[in-house]
């Protein structure tokens, strides 16, 4: 699972993600397999089937964006309440397509959390890469993953030489008002940005001075190997089928 | 003061390095190499870098650099001292084409820096910048050293090898795979020699090689720096690794050069240290 080649284990989680995303609302237990084969694969992994599942509710939040449909679908009204004067029907439509979004978008966080869990970030840039994403895109995610340490550096020495200095009389409250502090945080914010600037500038010098001419060049990767494209073949058939079985045979609806 | 001192430096080091006739081929590869201990001077013929009348103006009007006149033989090894403003990483920046002269020239082995050599003069000088942060760019060390010798189109079935023989040079073998984040300064500041090791260059300039390190890191650049068989020149305000390793020291105030001799003559010059805002070992 962790030495496999990152463009397998990417191409296949987007595979399963895509699937998931194409089953049909209320597929409760085609999303039930689903989530079996996430669990199982986390478990050959090494990584428990329950460390990727609670990882995965970081994505919770986002699910406040499905939550209208529960009261602004029309279909199947399982209630009303009446909040103020306003009354507020909630459809069992619009329930079933919320219980579903949340599920699926839950089970692919989850297929992306394995993925990322085994595999080596500058290894996933690779695959990105060897995948043909556009080149200036895998770069920026490349410099935004060398630097985002760096730039964290710098952030909290600045905070900390602020907070030094941020005293307060004894008895007396420190700082002023919040418009101030805003002031201040605006200016730490900006002297961050002109420093990450400036250095962006001397990597530019020192990418020069090791003959960088405008286009990135890297070594050619591996091919991948037949039983690596059999398996991806495989892996396809096997989704396209889940799809199909679950749209055509599995309850839904 | 400081005249007498340029005009003795000069002719003393030129005795020096026609008493030590060594061939610097850089066939050889770094980490085999053996060491010189506190001898740099290996006379490989023509001048490895030359420079004449160098002036240079920033676009905002600074003018940096008032007219250098440098000659350093292959396998040198000089320091560059002067206060924080004289234009030691100005100069440095010209070796390499990343500023070109506003008048003058620069001339690295035998070709003049401009637009139609710079391919060839990055190939043949290594840059290696004060902040390995800048200098170590890629999220791996492997495509870090790697990337040098890819962007100077070497086949590919050479690189790895290289990477592997600079890496070995710097004390660095097994680190391929690491994210420089994760590594010491004094680690980083060895895979930055590394990056440019790997390019098998003729000539390494370093902007303060020892700046910010531990003593111990500090002792294994000073290692290194001694053993490297290559033309070194390098700015700092270290005035004991100067001593230790470079036989050679050109003191540089207001984009002049002021002085220009051995180390040992410059370094007991008080009265030339006291004026350049530079103190003794």
């Amino acid at each position: 699972m962790h030495a496999a080649d990152a463009r397998l284990k990417f191409l296949v989680a987007v595979g399963f993600i895509l699937s998931v995303s194409l089953l049909p609302p209320g597929s409760y237990v085609a999303l039930g397999i689903a989530w079996l084969g996430v669990a199982g694969t986390s478990i050959v992994a090494h990584l428990g089937p329950v460390r990727p599942a609670r990882r995965a509710l970081i994505a919770a939040p986002f699910l406040l964006a499905a939550l209208p449909l529960v009261v602004t679908r029309t279909a199947e009204p399982i209630g009303t309440i009446v909040i103020g004067s306003l009354p507020i029907t909630i459809s069992g439509e619009g329930l079933r397509m919320f219980t579903t979004i949340a599920l699926k978008s839950w089970i692919s966080v989850q297929a992306a959390l394995v993925l990322a869990f085994t595999t080596p970030f500058h290894e996933l840039v690779d695959a990105l890469r060897q995948l043909r994403l556009p080149p200036i895109m895998v770069a920026i995610i490349g410099f935004m993953y060398r630097y985002l340490g760096v730039l964290a550096g710098e952030a909290t020495r600045m905070s900390r030489a602020r907070a030094a200095r941020s005293a307060a009389p004894r008895g007396g409250a420190g700082g002023r008002s919040v418009a101030w502090r805003a002031r201040v945080t605006g200016a730490m914010v900006g002297t961050l940005f002109l420093r990450s600037y400036e250095r962006s500038e001397r990597i530019y010098a020192a990418m020069q001075a090791r003959g960088f001419q405008g286009e990135f060049r890297h070594l050619h990767a591996r091919a991948l190997r037949a039983p690596e494209i059999a398996l991806l073949a495989g892996t396809a058939l096997l989704l396209a089928a889940y799809v199909v079985v679950a749209v055509a045979w599995l309850p839904h609806g | 003061m400081a005249e007498r001192v340029v005009t003795e430096a000069h002719s003393h080091v030129h005795q020096h390095v026609h008493a030590h006739p060594h061939e610097a081929g850089h066939e050889h590869h770094p980490g085999e190499l053996p060491r010189h201990p506190g001898d740099g001077h290996f006379a490989g013929g023509a001048a490895a870098i030359e420079i004449r009348h160098l002036h240079f103006r920033y676009p905002d009007g600074l003018e940096a650099l008032k007219g250098i006149d440098l000659s350093i033989a292959a396998g040198e090894k000089v320091a560059v001292v002067g206060p924080n403003g004289a234009g030691k990483s100005t100069l440095l920046l010209h070796l390499n084409g990343i500023h070109e002269p506003t008048h003058g020239t620069v001339q690295v082995g035998d070709a003049v820096v401009d637009r139609s050599t710079i391919r060839e003069v990055r190939a043949r000088v290594g840059l290696v910048f004060q902040d390995p942060d800048d200098q170590l760019f890629s999220p791996t060390v492997f495509e870090d050293v790697a990337f040098g010798p890819l962007h100077m189109g070497v086949a590919e079935s050479e690189i790895h090898d290289r990477v592997e023989r600079a890496l070995a040079a710097v004390g660095m073998a097994g680190f391929e795979r690491r994210t420089p984040h994760r590594m010491s300064l004094g680690q980083r500041k060895r895979v930055a020699l590394a990056t440019v090791l790997s390019m098998d260059p003729e000539v390494l300039v370093f902007d303060e090689p020892s700046a910010g390190l531990d003593p111990r890191g500090r002792r294994e650049v000073i290692a290194i720096l001694r053993a490297l068989p290559q033309t070194v020149l390098a700015s700092t305000h270290d005035m004991r690794l100067v001593a230790d390793v470079f036989p050679r020291t050109i003191v540089i105030d207001g984009g002049l050069i002021v002085a220009d001799g051995p180390s040992e003559v410059i370094l007991a010059d008080d009265e030339l240290l006291e004026a350049h805002g530079l103190e003794r070992p």
